[in-house]
């Protein structure tokens, strides 16, 4: 056992270092926060798209993607190498994941060479920025039970619909999509998956105000939105297959939640209060430092040994299915805990101060422990795609779309 | 980045779990549990017959020489199958303390017996019901006689030899006790777990040879206390795993309300919980694995981490492995119990859950580790 990189790994973490270095400022023990993404004057946008045509030109974009597309074709191992190098820099974030992360790979698997050729350099290069709309008012974790109507005319498709909790929507230029093509259909059967310009007329976006009073999502409401049958990927009734690619992508992009670990908890604990004490020496509050240290650390092995079955050129375990839950949990957990420690003044919230990072914590943790799957339903993933347990028995099975029991 | 056994050892897990399967070790651990004995002597015979014993002990000692990692994976495999076996006592513990502190004749004279197994060894330090510290330790080494009386000592009726923890003037010291000395009474205690024996040891003036440095005896323990720390963990993952996969297995076949139990959410989710524990627990004892093997400076850190997921893991799936089984998870028939009282057993045998804890944090805040 250890933790070095192989020959071949280590010279690859020297040239993406070497880069980084020479074209972004390592992040420092001021800096090192989901914050303060070094954009001076510009808006995180401009900033973004600045440091994506930076990568792209030098071919640090999409490792992972052929040559032809912008990528390098590299292993997973160096993608995760280079995330790894490229996390330690202060860079904007925010913008690029969803479409590069999501968007990007269903288009890879099912767009023509032409859409390919069209559509995926933009992409890389931080030209064209695609949002993911999946998620309805009435489809949440039943995610296939979406409402938003597709009706084919002619040579086009008609949407009618509305979309909700999509991240960027009122900066993307494409979206990827899913809708109903047919109630008549049993659920998962009656759904097409297509592509679509943003600017569409008939588009329109409304950002979502969340319970932190920021803005990162939006309502997207199609109202006859038209949409070439050429942008349709995969078969008529393949919706669903098609989407399930992207939902296995998202589930391995919303990975560890950022924010307050064990060692700002343990650092907020032994900071002396008025009369001299410190929180440390309370027993509780060590067994609770404890034990998120003990899932911290469990996370952080856990991430390591599916490295290592990827430096070996394995297929690794399931085992990092169990990341999200366990840190978004122990986020809201440490949040708790941050604003207890100040005890009658806790909630008082101040910019200026380093304390606000536990309240965020604490608010940012609710939407976490929903976004990219729930608890719930990712409890269900292990139980039945690790432990191989049954599905449980449904009320929609066997039943066309529009006879199942909705509620309304 | 290599976060994982080797091949070799690899197959030493596949060859030690073949083994344990063959012999039925979980049907021994069974009829150990319905007679008045602590272990088995055949399957113990066996083991020794394997080389197990000697896996650390170098080779100028007649050991295989091998590493910690080696042990790992057959503490994985002992503790699948709660394998009902002086080895923890006598490997993890007594010939961890040998290996680490013996004097080259001590060593001369002790390693080479414990490969063939006409040394089986144990390690005595409570005495009391509160926790064992350097303050409290009563029993009393004075010119190499040793007075006082240890309780809870694992195996000390199979055991040949103990390691002591005792009184030495103002110091702590390691010494070595033969069991088999007129001097020494050995009382069986009732415990919870009818497959380990648990027992009352008294020394009347007993020879005791120290071992180690006399003034280091406590540090040298904690020392001692990590390394079994993390090959205790390998044995509680072990315990973990069998108990996920018998209520994985039962969850399936197990019919009610029209359907099999496992496909109720309220099961999927305990079961999904039982996997995540695991999975961190499992984890964190590799990287104890790696601390141990490499004698890094974060092995106390890493031990207790190890030790804390590992104990809070088997303890959830050994209790909700008789949950999901209902009334049936209740009886003497079904395996279930086996786990349960491994598991407590094991979360007590090193210190309680609320004492790593307490390491861990003692750990953190001297080493000013950051994760």
């Amino acid at each position: 056992m250890d933790f070095n990189d192989t020959p071949q790994e280590a010279e690859f973490r020297a040239k993406c270092r070497a880069w980084l270095e020479v074209n972004a400022e390592l992040k420092t023990k001021k800096t090192n926060s989901a914050k303060n993404m070094n954009i001076g004057n510009k808006s995180l946008l401009e900033a973004a798209a600045e440091w994506q045509k930076k990568k792209y030109d030098a071919g640090w974009a999409m490792i992972h993607w052929p040559k032809e597309f912008g990528g390098i074709g590299a292993t997973p191992i160096e993608r995760i190498i280079w995330a790894q190098e490229e996390s330690k820099f202060n860079v904007p974030k925010g913008v690029y994941e969803i479409g590069l992360g999501m968007a990007g790979p269903v288009m890879m698997e099912y767009a023509t060479d032409e859409q390919k050729e069209r559509y995926l350099p933009p992409m890389a290069e931080g030209k064209e920025i695609w949002c993911q709309l999946f998620s309805e008012p009435s489809a949440g974790s039943d995610v296939a039970g979406l409402r938003s109507k597709a009706v084919q005319d002619g040579e086009n498709w008609i949407v009618n619909g509305q979309k909700v909790w999509t991240s960027g929507a009122h900066f993307s230029d494409f979206g990827i999509l899913v809708v109903r093509h047919d109630a008549g259909l049993e659920k998962h059967k009656g759904l097409t998956f297509f592509f679509v310009d943003m600017k569409s007329p008939g588009i329109e976006v409304k950002p979502i105000k969340q319970l932190t009073g920021g803005s990162s999502f939006n309502e997207v409401y199609f109202n006859d939105v038209v949409i070439p049958d050429s942008q349709r990927l995969g078969e008529i009734g393949d919706g669903w297959k098609v989407a399930i690619t992207t939902l296995m992508n998202e589930r391995l992009a919303v990975g560890d939640a950022d924010g307050v670990d064990a060692n700002e908890a343990f650092e907020l604990a032994k900071k002396h209060d008025k009369d001299g004490e410190q929180l440390i020496d309370n027993n509780a509050v060590r067994e609770s430092i404890a034990d998120w240290y003990c899932e911290a650390s469990g996370l952080k092995n856990t991430k390591l040994r599916t490295m290592s079955a990827l430096s070996r050129g394995d297929t690794p375990g399931p085992e990092a299915s169990i990341t999200k839950i366990v840190s978004a949990n122990k986020l809201q957990a440490i949040g708790n805990f941050g604003m207890d420690s100040s005890d009658m003044s806790g909630m008082l919230m101040d910019e200026k101060s380093d304390f606000i990072k536990f309240q965020m914590a604490w608010m940012g943790a609710a939407g976490l422990r929903i976004a990219g799957g729930t608890d719930e339903i990712l409890k269900n993933i292990i139980a039945e795609r690790v432990l191989g347990l049954p599905q449980e028995a449904r009320a929609d099975k066997g039943l066309a779309f529009k006879d199942i029991p909705s509620g309304s | 980045m290599n976060l994982d056994f080797s091949d070799d050892q690899k197959l030493l897990q596949e060859e030690a779990k073949k083994f344990l399967t063959k012999e039925d070790a979980l049907k021994i651990n069974r009829a150990v549990m319905d007679s008045d004995k602590t272990y088995d002597q055949e399957l113990w015979n066996k083991i020794v017959g394997l080389g197990w014993t000697g896996i650390r002990i170098p080779e100028e000692y007649q050991g295989l020489g091998l590493s910690h990692l080696e042990l790992c994976v057959i503490a994985e495999e002992l503790g699948r199958q709660v394998a009902p076996v002086p080895f923890s006592s006598s490997v993890y513990l007594f010939t961890e303390t040998l290996i680490e502190f013996g004097s080259e004749e001590q060593k001369n004279s002790i390693l080479p017996k414990l490969v063939t197994g006409d040394v089986i060894g144990t390690l005595a330090i409570a005495e009391t019901n509160s926790a064992p510290s350097k303050d409290n330790i009563s029993v009393a080494l004075k010119d190499g006689k040793l007075s006082g009386t240890k309780i809870a000592v694992p195996d000390a009726e199979v055991a040949t030899h103990a390691v002591v923890v005792a009184k030495n003037g103002d110091n702590v010291s390691l010494c070595v006790v033969d069991l088999n000395s007129d001097d020494v009474d050995i009382t069986v205690q009732r415990n919870i777990d009818e497959s380990r024996g648990y027992y009352s040891v008294s020394f009347n003036g007993a020879n005791a040879e120290i071992i180690g440095d006399e003034e280091s005896g406590w540090s040298n323990l904690e020392k001692i206390m990590d390394h079994a720390a993390v090959l205790f963990s390998f044995e509680q993952i072990g315990g973990a795993q069998a108990s996920l996969d018998m209520a994985n297995k039962y969850a399936k076949e197990r019919y009610a309300f029209g359907r099999p139990i496992g496909s109720f959410q309220s099961m999927k989710h305990k079961l999904a919980d039982m996997y995540v524990a695991l999975t961190l627990a499992k984890s964190n004892s590799f990287y104890g694995a790696w601390a141990l093997s490499s004698n890094a400076a974060e092995l106390p850190t890493a031990a207790a981490t190890a030790r804390v997921s590992a104990t809070k893991a088997f303890q959830l799936c050994s209790q909700e492995n008789i949950q999901t089984h209902g009334g049936n998870g209740f009886t003497w028939e079904y395996d279930c119990h086996m786990f349960y009282k491994r598991s407590k057993v094991l979360s007590l045998n090193l210190g309680s859950l609320p004492s790593w804890r307490e390491k861990l944090i003692k750990s953190l805040e001297q080493a000013n580790i950051k994760l």
